[in-house]
């Protein structure tokens, strides 16, 4: 399809799934599951899905009850559609940096919308494009001279009646991008576009008809939204494991390839070690990822629950985890999809595969919603602040417990390489090592005089390393503990465990280096893990396709011929080239145009 | 529009430690032949009948058509201004055709050369001609839905009949139908179809066959071919990828391609002399894909790199304005090892280039001693090079966050056209185990008191000590290569044992093999990457290079192999070869040396001289006004051909007025 044609296609198709909705009658707790659903079978991104991600929720959590009045019922019934607008030419994760502006004018009550710089021009919002009508635009609020930070306005864009962009506001596309070309991310310009008082989303901080400006009470809450949006990205990146190992892992057992033994048949690829390094690491992180993600949900769940408490604490700690770890799984996830991508071969890079496509998605998620270098320092921060705190003798509770621990010593002789519990202290003792290594190292930059944010760049690398390894650390804690205590039968048990130490090993034998660097584990220990892990690639062999059939992803999500639950991959993957465009004639109309008088005139020259 | 040059990249080109001309001269081997690929590049980027629409704005369709003329415009232009040396049509072709082929790439590029190497004189006469002066278009037909590198499983027949004098060309099984050739699906009219020969029910194993599948009058395809495009892939938009099946469709004896095998009019099957001539073909193609690598690689970081002197964020220091992103060290630690990886990639593809047309004389007076090895070295380094491309083009991709994703940036059609290199012309891990298969020889050889030569030389030779105690010189390159030495000894001499052990273990060779085979890979990527670094410091003792290119190269090799030590220290550490501390004195100099890097990014980057034409990238302009060509750019895209897109009266519209009607 073409660029417009997916366009439309999407938006068709996103409509369809809104009239479904109140047809079936599908209720407030299914919504969030049939939604899911319904994209994935629509397969990439549609503009119009950000009316319900983005721009209804922030009607729901930022509007006063007045505003949600006005606005909430029409965007819940799609009356209007709305995008969301924040992210910038100039300016993404950064959010203090965005340039757009919104000027309170106490004379007439309105706020002055502007982009006063090319930079300031909205850039990458979903169903800015075409799409919207409304949106939420966040621009620096200036009030009587002073700027009071980015906050959230709603703002008319298109008119109701014929869907041309209202005066003073440009709009458009913002071009076909790798993947998602469903959908219009647009861009926006604002010319002094004024709108009325009321329309600052105010259920926080306030502007007075005055012009004054009254702080919200607190902004814990923001961090409470991110906490639980980073865990969907986590999620995000199970899924995308679970599905390109799904693909993977059936047509690896449906190919057959080469002699591993002369005059035998050509073995299942899967069959060869070397796809089963491949594809079983990633299966594991799927797993691993699934159940961190389990955790973000119900450390979130009972967070929110204290926080109405007022309660906060926690909070800080879980949000410092969350960066971190959407960082970590999102950046894992992309690169592989792309190596189960190019375990299936040639075939992987057509997109009857269906893993160009999934590639795409994973990869969108490493720079959306927070890129992930500046996610992975933030986690940095707050380990060097917690690091610091347990030097003046705090003890430290929770996912950081364990830096304040006493550090296991390195046991000379023998360790057990696959027991759980070694493997969990290793990455612990790993992590707390790095942090504190990354920690010293600043202050001793610091001592020799540089300033703390000179010292925090030289030291960025070994920063963004330590947090990898808390995260690294924490995801295999959580596995491990999860696969020790969840209800399930111990034939599950047996196979879940087999996993999570295929994981913890491949982290080791793949981090070698910190394990080995201050002595804690032996060139011998390393050798172990090795064998360990060569033991536990055959083991998960035979359990490979039903651990990834347990995902339970349909055909019809999948989208992928190589992933087909029957396996009848060849049979499909012809029909599927048979409806190629280019397949609508024998003889493709560019052969009169341009081959054909080619070709002729060659011929008579000879 | 006329811009000025933004002001941080001006800057950035001021302060730069040395002159980028004189890097590029050495990059591309002298003045004179820069100056001709100057003068070949603006040929193709100024002449107007090459223009065209972004073809990330167009259909399948319309890609395919638009550069099928452009295919052909090129192959005529060629012709009439004599271009004929193969460095010159390079340069044309890549600048006519940016990071994409055209539909008769395969023609040019395999089909001919099939031509050239594997037809008789007389064979020649019939067909050279015709293929030469494109009246007829071919391709090379080989990968099937079933099999792809494991050319001995393809299963396509070609059985003789001696009655008629013909072979009987079959596609028996559905997985038997060819998939994936280039051009093949609705551009080519000719085919050299690779088959399993049967005479008298034996099987000689793979041919090649000439064979017609459209005809030469209306383009149909003729009795017994079915043949079509494969469908939409990750990149490689333009090309007809194409399938073939063929029903018994029987050739004369003589389309079978004869300068080796021969199949006499009464069946007799004539050997070739040897098989392992065919070797030499393989190894130039990995040769070029090594250096296809470093090009694609420098692509990708000229785009980030200059991007990221262009682009300002965040807050380094309180109050300050806004640092340009490439002053964040975690920024340098993404893209200059790339930089690095692209040098050394570059130089290490034309080394290898220069030794296999140097051994090719010695190939051609029938001495294939040097083969052999010749072919281990070349599929681990066309293993090694190309995935870390990937891994390379991809880092800078994200490096350049959301607008990295954009088609705009150029970098998205960059990776899906560059990343077949991983799978095709021999999947990855096939290759790297073909590497250390030889290597496991080499090795038991050495063991057995041969010397080894060439690459694999050191395997037999005095191994460097661990240097327990004293403190070692971590930027001393020869110090760095006999670390990569000792670690690529080291681990092939483990995988032997290892294979060793599972032998005696019990298992038989073919099990063993499998169950070592993750350790053999990693053998042959060890090995590889010290030819690399090696290769690398090597270049660097060219005499024509002046202090202040070779001073500035000198920090890259050293980065480059620093970076590989770290990221892989596991290996350098496992038996007390290096320490804990040289790992940290490595980590120090990294960030020392890309301290020093930082203001000469630019200039390095500038000295892979790609025009802008050729880069096709809005964040990568040598000029560095992005943010004004990406919303020209996005407002030419088709969605915004019109205000409100017709999908809104369809669809949108009716809906909205319906639920408003309600409210």
């Amino acid at each position: 399809m073409s660029r417009e044609e997916l366009y439309s296609w999407g938006l068709k198709r996103g409509i369809t799934m809104l009239r479904r909705v109140k047809e079936l009658n599908i209720t407030e707790e299914d919504l969030d599951t049939y939604r899911n659903a319904a994209l994935q079978t629509v397969g990439g991104g549609i503009g119009i899905a950000l009316h319900w991600i983005a721009f209804t929720p922030t009607i729901e959590q930022q509007a006063t009850e007045e505003q949600k009045k006005k606005w909430l019922k029409p965007a819940q019934d799609v009356a209007i559609v709305g995008a969301y607008a924040q992210t910038e030419m100039g300016h993404g994760t950064f959010v203090r940096g965005l340039e757009t502006t919104a000027t309170y004018d106490p004379s007439t009550q309105e706020f002055v919308i502007n982009s006063p710089t090319l930079t300031s021009t909205k850039w990458w919002p979903g169903g800015l494009g075409k799409t919207a009508n409304h949106a939420t635009v966040m621009a620096q609020l200036f009030t009587r001279g002073k700027c009071y930070g980015p906050h959230n306005f709603m703002v008319q864009i298109r008119s109701l009646e014929n869907h041309q962009p209202c005066p003073g506001v440009t709009l458009g596309d913002i071009g076909p991008k790798m993947e998602s070309n469903g959908n219009d991310n647009g861009f926006a310009r604002f010319d002094h576009v004024r709108i009325p008082r009321e329309n600052m989303l105010m259920k926080f901080a306030r502007v007075e008809a005055d012009g004054t400006y009254v702080q919200p009470p607190s902004s814990k809450l923001a961090y409470s939204n991110m906490v639980y949006l980073r865990g969907t990205f986590v999620m995000s990146a199970a899924q995308a494991l679970a599905s390109a190992t799904t693909i993977a892992v059936r047509y690896s057992c449906v190919r057959r390839q080469s002699e591993m033994k002369p005059g035998e048949p050509e073995p299942q690829i899967l069959e060869y070690q070397t796809q089963q390094y491949k594809l079983f690491p990633q299966l594991a992180a799927a797993y691993a990822f699934w159940f961190a993600a389990w955790f973000m949900t119900q450390q979130h769940g009972s967070i929110t629950g204290n926080m109405e408490k007022g309660d906060m604490s926690g909070l800080a700690e879980l949000h410092a985890l969350s960066a971190g770890l959407k960082s970590y799984t999102t950046a894992v996830a992309a690169s592989g999809v792309d190596v189960c991508r190019m375990a299936c071969g040639g075939h992987g890079y057509s997109h009857a595969s269906g893993l160009p496509a999934l590639f795409g998605g994973a990869a969108a998620l490493c720079t959306a919603e927070g890129e992930n270098t500046v996610m992975m320092l933030q986690t940095a921060r707050y380990l060097v602040k917690c690091f610091v705190q347990s030097q003046a003798g705090k003890t430290l509770t929770g996912t950081v417990a364990y830096l304040s621990a006493v550090q296991p010593s390195p046991v000379a002789g023998n360790r057990n390489m696959s027991d759980l519990g070694t493997l969990v202290a290793a990455f612990q003792h790993r992590a707390a090592r790095m942090v504190k290594h990354a920690a010293m190292q600043m202050q001793g930059e610091m001592q020799k005089g540089k300033a703390r944010e000179e010292a925090w760049n030289s030291c960025s690398v070994l920063l963004i390393k330590a947090a990898e390894a808390h995260v690294h650390s924490f995801v295999v804690r959580n596995f491990a503990e999860t696969v020790q205590t969840v209800e399930v039968d111990e034939s599950v048990r047996a196979v879940l465990t087999s996993l999570c130490q295929l994981y913890s090993l491949y982290g080791i034998t793949e981090h070698a280096g910190d394990f080995l660097k201050d002595g804690y584990l032996t060139g011998r220990d390393i050798d172990a893990a090795s064998s360990h892990l060569s033991a536990m690639l055959a083991r998960v062999r035979p359990d490979a396709v039903a651990l990834v059939d347990a995902f339970d992803l349909h055909d019809k999500t999948l989208h992928s011929v190589l992933g087909r639950y029957d396996g009848r991959v060849y049979e499909h993957l012809y029909e599927w080239a048979k409806k190629s465009p280019l397949n609508k004639s024998e003889v493709h109309e560019s052969y009169y145009k341009y081959l054909q008088p080619f070709l002729k005139n060659n011929r008579a020259k000879l | 529009m006329v811009f000025k040059m933004n002001p941080d990249l001006k800057k950035e080109r001021e302060n730069a430690s040395f002159d980028p001309e004189k890097i590029t001269n050495f990059l591309y081997g002298g003045q004179e032949s820069v100056k001709r690929k100057r003068e070949l590049e603006s040929l193709a980027l100024n002449d107007p009948d090459y223009q065209h629409e972004d073809l990330n704005f167009m259909s399948r369709e319309q890609q395919y058509e638009t550069q099928l003329k452009k295919g052909i415009l090129m192959v005529t232009k060629m012709k009439e201004l004599k271009i004929t040396n193969a460095q010159d049509q390079l340069f044309y072709t890549s600048a006519v055709l940016v990071s994409d082929v055209h539909p008769m790439s395969v023609h040019t590029r395999m089909f001919l050369p099939t031509l050239y190497g594997q037809a008789t004189e007389q064979q020649k006469e019939k067909w050279l001609k015709l293929a030469e002066n494109y009246a007829i278009i071919g391709t090379y037909a080989q990968t099937e839905i079933g099999h792809g590198t494991f050319v001995r499983g393809l299963e396509t027949t070609a059985t003789y009949d001696p009655k008629t004098q013909e072979f009987i060309l079959n596609t028996p099984t559905l997985s038997a139908s060819k998939w994936w050739p280039g051009g093949l699906g609705k551009t080519s009219n000719y085919v050299v179809l690779m088959a399993q020969l049967y005479i008298y029910g034996k099987s000689y194993g793979i041919h090649p066959f000439m064979l017609q599948i459209r005809s030469l009058e209306d383009h149909k395809p003729l009795p017994g071919v079915t043949v079509g495009d494969i469908g939409p892939k990750f990149g490689y938009g333009v090309m007809d990828n194409g399938f073939l099946s063929l029903n018994n469709v029987r050739v004369p004896r003589e389309n079978m391609l004869m300068k080796y095998s021969r199949v006499e009019p009464d069946g007799t099957y004539v050997r070739p002399p040897s098989t392992k001539l065919a070797y030499g073909t393989m190894v130039q193609v990995r040769a070029g894909i090594v250096m296809f690598s470093g090009m694609n690689l420098a692509k990708a970081v000229t785009i980030a790199t200059r991007y990221s002197c262009v682009r300002r964020q965040s807050e380094m220091k309180p109050g300050h304005p806004e640092p340009q992103v490439l002053d964040y060290v975690t920024q340098q630690y993404k893209l200059f090892p790339y930089l690095a990886a692209a040098y050394a990639f570059w130089l290490t593809g034309q080394t290898m280039m220069s030794v296999y047309m140097t051994s090719s004389s010695q190939i051609s007076k029938g001495d294939i001693s040097v083969l052999p090895e010749l072919h281990a070295l070349s599929a681990g380094l066309k293993a090694l090079s190309s995935s870390m491309a990937n891994v390379g083009m991809e880092e800078c991709r994200l490096a350049c966050g959301g607008h990295g994703y954009s088609h705009a940036s150029g970098l998205p059609r960059l990776y899906t056209n560059a990343t077949p290199a991983s799978t095709a012309e021999g999947e990855h891990v096939v290759l790297l185990l073909q590497t250390a298969r030889y290597l496991m020889k080499s090795y038991n050889q050495s063991l057995q008191g041969e010397k080894l030569a060439g690459s694999v030389a050191y395997l037999s030779g005095v191994q460097p000590v661990p240097a327990a105690g004293r403190t070692r010189n971590m930027l001393d390159l020869g110090a760095l290569c006999d670390a990569f030495r000792h670690r690529a000894t080291r681990i092939v001499g483990e995988a032997a044992a290892q294979l060793k052990s599972e032998m005696q273990g019990g298992k038989d060779q073919a099990d063993a093999w499998n169950a070592s085979s993750v350790d053999l890979t990693k053998a042959a990527t060890a090995h590889s990457q010290y030819f690399v670094v090696k290769t690398f410091a090597e270049r660097l003792t060219d005499s024509r290079l002046d202090s202040s290119i070779s001073a500035v190269l000198t920090r890259l090799c050293q980065l480059h192999a620093l970076h590989g030590l770290v990221t892989n220290s596991g290996d350098f550490l496992e038996d007390g070869y290096l320490t804990g501390a040289d790992i940290h004195q490595a980590r120090r100099h990294i960030n020392a040396l890309m301290a020093k890097l930082r203001p000469d990014a630019v200039a390095l980057v500038d000295a892979f001289d790609f025009p802008d034409g050729i880069l096709n990238s809005i964040l990568g302009r040598y000029d560095g006004n992005v943010y004004q060509h990406l919303l020209e750019w996005a407002k030419a895209s088709p969605l915004n051909k019109t205000d409100v897109h017709q999908s809104y009266h369809k669809y949108l519209k009716p809906f909205l007025e319906a639920n408003r009607a309600k409210l």
